[in-house]
């Protein structure tokens, strides 16, 4: 058997020798493990931008909202207008006796619509919400004025705290506490304003206006209920308790015993951690079916051109099989030239999809002022060498055979 | 004990329900040593023939034995390894691997061959240095020319030092020249070192450089005899 050295130079030789016909041959190859990497690059940094926003909002912020919890898309309406969550609700879990770890309790409801002052109109995300709620379990206030208190949300008071951007919209550079702008028609007082601090979890920041939950549920919605109640509990430790003792209050509350027909859900940071994790890696899946579609075809077209480098050097294979070469040696030699084919095709693959991952997070950060960090997944980069080495073995195999058995008189017959 | 034993051999291609018989019942011996051309006009059986003696394609009827054996003896293993130890191939269109050195070119075989790595480059420039071909060493077999190419071929056929060395039409695609030298070589190689040859020519004047000729006709042997004035190619000189 012929010494690997000599297999490895003779493949090295073959590959040179055509070197455009090679570089159409890995294309596939390239393409299919850049994507690879490009894509698992992104997706773990999408994964590190959405954990590291969610472990800032707080591990022990607890979301309960109306309706049953999203399975699909179809879900999604009946918890929007799903009306189960009352301020009963709200006096109840506050009691000590039923839910002893919670520390703070805000009800929410969103406002859709715009706000105006004088000539100038935007569109905000309007919130019905306790603003020291966002003091205590944010630590964010406001950079001017002040939040409303406990009398301003019980007396409906017609006040706003609005965000930075917001701010800059409606008055530019001029003042604007003590200022009164228009939501839905109805006069709100500005007394404070939010810091600018861009997105928090999947709230902007700059992009809010907040009333007195109260206010925003008579005057500007006209409804009793509430789309969320936002609890804090005690201490990150004490969550699950904390949860526990909310789904008991809430099912005795609303009269429900079978816990399947709960009208409300719970969402926890940690459950949902583990959903985006779910979804990512259904993401990734999904995503690694079409990269291994694409590696499937990007073999075939290995095959194919193996296949057409076979017979163009019919007379070649004769001649070493009439020099002395086996059926076994010529096999290897094929096998060996496809392989290296697609191991160079994994290599630059992985360069150009790590030169992209590394590109992909500054253009986006630059582009949504978030902060994407760059990471090479060394993982898929050692995957993608295994893949693409199996691809060309594989679709090697083929070619190799047909090629090991050229007869030898045959073969330099052949003109 | 004759090194080729050829007996009431046969040969007949089938293709596509037609059957034509190549070789129609063929019996001679080749002695160690010998120089043996075979000779006939195209179509008269000699390719098919020098295919049977190489072990590179079987008869249909009859027997063929080299150095006592058949190829049925063997399993294509060990065809592959008697072709790679025994046998050396000359062709008439060279068959050099393009875009490689005359050195990596002869050094071919010993790669297909059990002989020890080390060994390799000697037994490489002993084989072109019989050819005259020292200066060249490091050529691609493209810059050569026609001659060159096949004296590379010949330092190639030799280097595993075979039993016996076809050459199928050596000289064909040469001019008179490089032709004249390549006979030289061969004529030197059978009578200096002994090889068995067998050269396969349609020329009368390349077969005369032989010893002995097997003329060849429609599959059969018209006439096997010694050469009368055997054509002497002039000393060789390196």
């Amino acid at each position: 058997m012929m010494p690997i050295k000599y297999s490895i130079k003779s493949a090295a030789k073959a590959i040179v020798t055509n070197k455009s016909r090679s570089f159409l041959t890995i294309l596939g190859i390239v393409i299919g493990i850049a994507a690879i990497i490009l894509i698992m690059s992104i997706g773990r940094g999408t994964a590190k931008l959405i954990l590291g926003e969610l472990s800032g909002m707080g591990a022990e912020t607890i979301v309960i909202r109306p309706g049953r919890e999203p399975k699909g898309p179809s879900d999604i309406p009946q918890t929007i207008f799903a009306d189960s969550l009352k301020s009963r609700d709200v006096d109840a879990l506050r009691k000590k006796s039923n839910v002893p770890t919670l520390a703070d309790i805000a009800p929410a409801v969103i406002v859709p619509g715009s706000v105006s002052y004088g000539n100038e109109t935007y569109k905000p995300t309007i919130f019905g919400w306790s603003a020291d709620f966002m003091r205590d379990a944010f630590n964010i206030n406001p950079v001017e004025g002040r939040f409303f208190d406990e009398s301003e949300i019980k007396n409906r008071a017609d006040v706003v705290i609005i965000g930075a951007k917001v701010k800059r919209e409606l008055f530019g550079n001029a003042d604007a506490v003590g200022e009164n702008i228009k939501i839905k028609n109805k006069k709100f007082r500005v007394i404070g304003i939010l810091p600018s601090r861009g997105q928090i979890s999947f709230l902007n920041l700059d992009d809010m206006v907040i009333v007195p939950y109260t206010t925003a549920q008579l005057y500007l919605l006209g409804i009793t209920h509430f789309h969320e109640i936002v609890v804090k509990a005690t201490d990150p430790t004490v969550v699950e308790r904390t949860v526990r003792d909310i789904q008991l209050t809430l099912r005795e509350s609303h009269g429900i015993t079978d816990p399947a027909k709960d009208d409300f859900f719970v969402v926890t940071q940690e459950g949902l951690v583990k959903q985006i994790g779910n979804i990512m890696s259904g993401l990734t899946l999904f995503l690694s079916l079409v990269v291994a579609i694409a590696l499937v075809v990007g073999g075939i077209g290995v095959m194919n051109i193996m296949l057409v480098s076979v017979t163009e050097r019919t007379r070649e294979i004769g001649l070493r099989k009439a020099l002395g070469a086996t059926e076994k040696d010529i096999m290897l030699q094929f096998l060996l030239e496809a392989t290296m084919l697609t191991l160079i095709g994994g290599a630059v693959g992985i360069m150009l999809g790590a030169i992209g991952a590394f590109i992909f997070p500054i253009v986006l950060s630059f582009a949504t002022g978030l902060d994407w960090s760059f990471s090479f997944p060394v993982v898929a980069a050692v995957l993608g060498l295994g893949v693409s080495a199996s691809v060309g073995f594989i679709f090697g195999i083929y070619p190799a055979y047909q090629a090991s058995k050229k007869s030898p008189m045959e073969a330099l017959r052949y003109e | 004990m004759a090194l080729l034993e050829v007996k009431d051999l046969e040969k007949t291609y089938f293709n596509e329900g037609v059957s034509t018989p190549a070789i129609r019942g063929v019996s001679f011996e080749v002695n160690k040593g010998e120089f043996v051309a075979v000779m006939g006009p195209s179509g008269s059986g000699k390719s098919t023939l020098l295919h049977i003696l190489g072990f590179l394609d079987g008869a249909t009827r009859g027997e063929y034995r080299f150095d006592g054996k058949t190829m049925d003896d063997y399993s294509q293993e060990e065809i592959a390894r008697i072709r790679n130890e025994k046998m050396g191939f000359i062709f008439q269109t060279f068959n050099l691997l393009p875009r490689t050195s005359v050195l990596e070119n002869v050094k071919l075989p010993l790669l297909y061959s059990g002989v020890a790595e080390s060994l390799w480059d000697g037994m490489a420039k002993k084989a072109i240095d019989a050819v005259g071909l020292s200066r060249r060493l490091e050529h691609e077999s493209s810059q050569l020319s026609g001659g060159e190419k096949q004296r590379v071929a010949i330092a190639r056929a030799l280097v595993n030092d075979p039993q016996v060395i076809f050459a199928d039409e050596p000289t064909g695609n040469l001019d008179s020249k490089s032709g004249q030298l390549v006979m030289e070589i061969l004529q030197r190689l059978n009578e200096e070192s002994g090889h068995t040859i067998i050269l396969i020519t349609h020329e009368t004047y390349t077969a005369e450089h032989a010893e002995r000729v097997i003329h060849l006709y429609d599959g059969l042997v018209k006439s096997d005899g010694r050469v009368n004035h055997r054509l002497k190619a002039k000393e060789f000189t390196k």
